[in-house]
Formats: C-alpha cells, sequence, structure tokens
C-alpha cells in the first residue's frame, strides 16, 4: 500500500506544474511584442503514465510530464500604430492564450489534485489504523 | 484443540492483502484521470480472494484431465469499461473512482475490524476472563 503515496504523490507534482503553467498563460494573456518571434505561446504539459517494470507488476502506475508544449495556434495581431512596441506597419502581436479555455483548464487541475490530497489522507488513516492492530 | 493463528483469522487476512493491491490501482487510476490513453484498471476480487484461498482452480485428478484457464486474479488486473468515452483515450470516470476508492478503505477496515475481533477474543480465551 506505500505504492500509493508514490503514485498519488506523482500526480499531485503533475497537477501542480500544469497549474503552474496555467498561471504563467494567464499572467501573459496580454503580453505584448513587437514581432511574431518574441511573442508569448500558450504553453501545455504532456502528461504521461510512467510504466516502468515495478509498475507492470503491479498494475499502480504513477503520472510524469514528459515536456511543455507550446501552442501552435496562431498568434493575435492588433493595429496600435501609436503602441511604443508598435512594430513599423503598426501592429503589436499579442499571445494565443486562450483565457476562457485556461480558467477551465485551472478547475479541473484543482480539482484532481484535491482527490489526489484525499486518497493520501485516506491511505494514511488505512495505515494507520493497521498499525494499531490488536492493541484496542 | 490446537489454536493456528492462519485458521484464526480466516478470510481477512487475503481480503486485507487484496483491499491494500486494490487501494494502489484505484489510486493510479485517480492519479492517471487526465493523462491521455491511460486506460483504467481493477480487479475482479471475487476471482482473486477465490484465487488467495487456492480455490476457484479446476482439479485435476486423472492424468487426461485438463486444467482449466486461470482467473484473472490479483495479478492481472482487468480493464473498465467506460461508460463515457472521451477523446484523449482516457477511461478515467472519477466520480465513480472515487466511490469505489472510498467503499474499498471502508472495506479494509471491515476487515481489519473482524481481525481485531477475532485477536480480542483469541486474548480473552488466553487469559481466561
Amino acid at each position: 500500500m506505500f505504492k500509493v503515496f508514490d503514485v498519488a504523490g506523482s500526480a499531485l507534482s503533475a497537477q501542480s506544474l500544469r497549474m503552474n503553467i496555467t498561471a504563467s498563460n494567464l499572467a501573459n494573456a496580454d503580453s505584448v511584442s513587437s514581432s511574431t518571434d518574441e511573442t508569448y505561446r500558450a504553453r501545455q504539459p504532456i502528461f504521461a503514465a510512467m510504466l516502468d517494470e515495478a509498475s507492470r507488476e503491479t498494475g499502480a502506475v504513477g503520472v510524469e510530464v514528459k515536456g511543455v508544449v507550446e501552442s501552435q495556434a496562431p498568434l493575435r495581431q492588433q493595429y496600435s500604430p501609436d503602441h511604443p512596441m508598435a512594430d513599423e506597419k503598426g501592429y503589436v502581436h499579442l499571445p494565443n492564450v486562450n483565457v476562457v479555455e485556461e480558467m477551465a483548464n485551472m478547475i479541473s487541475a484543482s480539482r484532481s489534485y484535491q482527490s489526489n490530497v484525499e486518497v493520501i489522507n485516506t491511505t494514511k488513516q488505512l495505515m494507520l489504523k493497521t498499525l494499531t492492530l490488536g492493541q484496542g | 484443540m490446537s489454536i493456528n493463528l492462519d485458521n484464526a483469522l480466516g478470510i481477512h487476512e487475503a481480503a486485507l492483502r487484496l483491499r491494500s493491491t486494490r487501494t494502489e490501482l484505484l489510486a493510479s487510476n485517480l492519479a492517471n484521470a487526465d493523462t491521455p490513453n491511460y486506460k483504467a484498471r481493477d480487479i475482479d476480487f471475487k476471482a482473486a480472494l477465490e484465487q488467495a484461498q487456492g480455490m476457484g482452480e479446476l482439479r485435476t485428478t486423472h492424468q487426461n484431465h485438463f486444467a482449466g484457464g486461470e482467473d484473472p486474479g490479483i495479478n492481472d488486473p482487468l480493464y473498465r469499461i467506460p461508460s463515457q468515452a472521451s477523446v484523449d483515450g482516457n477511461t478515467v470516470d472519477s466520480q465513480r473512482e472515487k466511490a469505489e476508492f472510498m467503499q474499498n478503505a471502508l472495506q479494509y477496515q471491515t476487515s481489519l475490524h473482524f481481525i481485531d475481533g477475532t485477536m480480542k477474543t483469541l486474548r480473552s480465551a488466553i487469559r481466561g476472563e
């Protein structure tokens, strides 16, 4: 049963990373720049099941973050010639962050985090009860 | 009468071990609720318990008898049938897994309680109270 802590712990760290990325996307939703190369792009983590030798035997599989990818969606352009960051044609470039999508992502990450915390708590209680077996 | 502790605890010792393994499986289902292409797994508890107790297998009493196919025990968990398929190939239903996890935790405690009761009985028999 000790594996529960590894598995749920890996999920906690994966979900908190997802939360970090969501925060970074939301924080940069309006970061302007004067060229498409320097513009912030929305990021997403890639989750994968941790399939190793030990997990194949028991079926208890943790989560690992394979990497963080940048969204390839088109960037937003805004015509504002008075903007200090505007390029020679008078455009500023805005990130391709979809704020609504990020909010939904945040809620999903927080719910998943909560249910894993609950799993750890319940398992801890079960183990503590097992330790007091025969003492009553 | 000789007292054998294994016999005294009966089915609950095997049940406790299976419940603890099932806790790990359900925890990994919940941990992978957002992992693309992860398939939720669970054990067939009845079959696993029968296997743990050495029941449920066909006995071969003659050289021409075939051994029966093995029941899906603790070592090969089955895959859940999803009630709602999701686009990313994940078959974890968080609500269902949470409910199963809680139920499993309660049943674990029930087994613990039974073992505790047996131990109390044995102790009072030893003390002669």
